[in-house]
């Protein structure tokens, strides 16, 4: 499962390089597409079918909703000069690349096995959690009944993020 | 925003209930199978993009004369914001008291609460994507060419 999981992980970084460097809008939108169907079937792999529900949808709908905003907008990418300012900052994206991955092999020989996690509280949760909540379902008892903050805070944020959507997007006032 | 052409017409007459009630499935069960109130909502909303992309704003009305306009939108706009609301409101109120019986586990009416949450919570998300394409489409057809 880890050779799985490595190569589509791989796959993901190809078409977030390709959505970066594309000539043409419409196609670094789809290459966008890309990462989120991976992270799909990663999902899938690692058994959270509830994740991997949400994850499709609102990517579907968010490929939806970008195809018809590039559509509508200039497709063509200007052309830009790869003169001595791209050559220092190259040199120090990959300095911080080299960084990251140092530090990142220094600290995962600490971690657990991916999926083999033994957090404190996930301990409480499962044991009896059917008999406690009544929801046969564990993901939702945990998120409206043990994590009820959470949830709450999330539907505000939604709510807040369309408010500013609809403040910002109006080109014509009110009389 | 015109429509388009027959072919896609038809086919979503065929395709978009479906794709409703299924939204309203994954909504009612997601206390006994993967899903829920964010999964569902998102379906529901893409349904009603669907018709909208297929039929275009003429057909349902959304944009009709300069003056009407703003009226129209604005109530419509209005009366989502307060199916939203009133989702948040009476959906978590009682929020760490699960009152009502748990029922038997697995059965469809079981588990307190925790439907209604679900259902409210999907009205919620609907009801907020479907303004943020609605709120695209329609503030670009108002605009000063």
């Amino acid at each position: 499962m880890d050779l799985t999981i490595s190569i589509v992980t791989g796959f993901m970084v190809l078409g977030a390089i390709y959505a970066i460097h594309a000539r043409d809008l419409l196609s670094s939108v789809i290459a966008c597409a890309i990462v989120g169907y991976s992270l799909v079937i990663c999902f899938l792999l690692l058994k959270a079918p509830d994740l991997a529900i949400v994850q499709i949808v609102v990517d579907t709908v968010t490929l939806i909703i970008m195809v018809a905003v590039v559509i509508n907008s200039s497709r063509e990418e200007p052309y830009t000069k790869f003169d001595t300012q791209g050559y220092i900052t190259a040199i120090t994206g990959i300095l911080v690349i080299v960084i990251l991955l140092y530090f990142f092999a220094v600290s995962s020989q600490t971690l657990d096995v991916l999926g083999k996690s033994s957090l404190r509280m996930a301990k409480y949760y499962i044991e009896g959690a059917a008999q406690k909540t009544g929801s046969a379902n564990l993901v939702t008892g945990v998120v409206f009944d043990f994590r009820g903050y959470d949830t709450m805070g999330e539907a505000v944020v939604l709510v807040t993020a369309v408010l500013g959507v609809l403040t910002i997007l109006r080109l014509k006032g009110k009389k | 925003m015109k429509g388009m052409t027959i072919i896609v017409k038809k086919t979503t007459q065929l395709i978009a209930g479906m794709v409703f009630m299924y939204g309203i499935y994954v909504i009612v069960h997601g206390h006994l199978t993967p899903g829920g109130g964010f999964a569902g909502g998102v379906v529901i909303a893409g349904s009603l993009i669907l018709v909208t992309l297929a039929y275009g704003g003429d057909f349902l009305k959304l944009v009709k004369e300069e003056t009407r306009t703003t009226i129209v939108e604005s109530f419509a706009t209005i009366l989502v914001i307060m199916i939203a609301v009133s989702g948040f409101l009476f959906g978590m109120k009682i929020f760490f008291n699960n009152f009502l019986p748990k029922g038997i586990v697995g059965h469809l009416v079981s588990a307190g609460v925790l439907p209604l949450y679900n259902i409210f919570v999907g009205i919620e998300v609907a009801a907020s994507i479907f303004i943020i394409f609605l709120s695209l489409m329609i503030f670009k057809e108002e605009s000063p060419k």
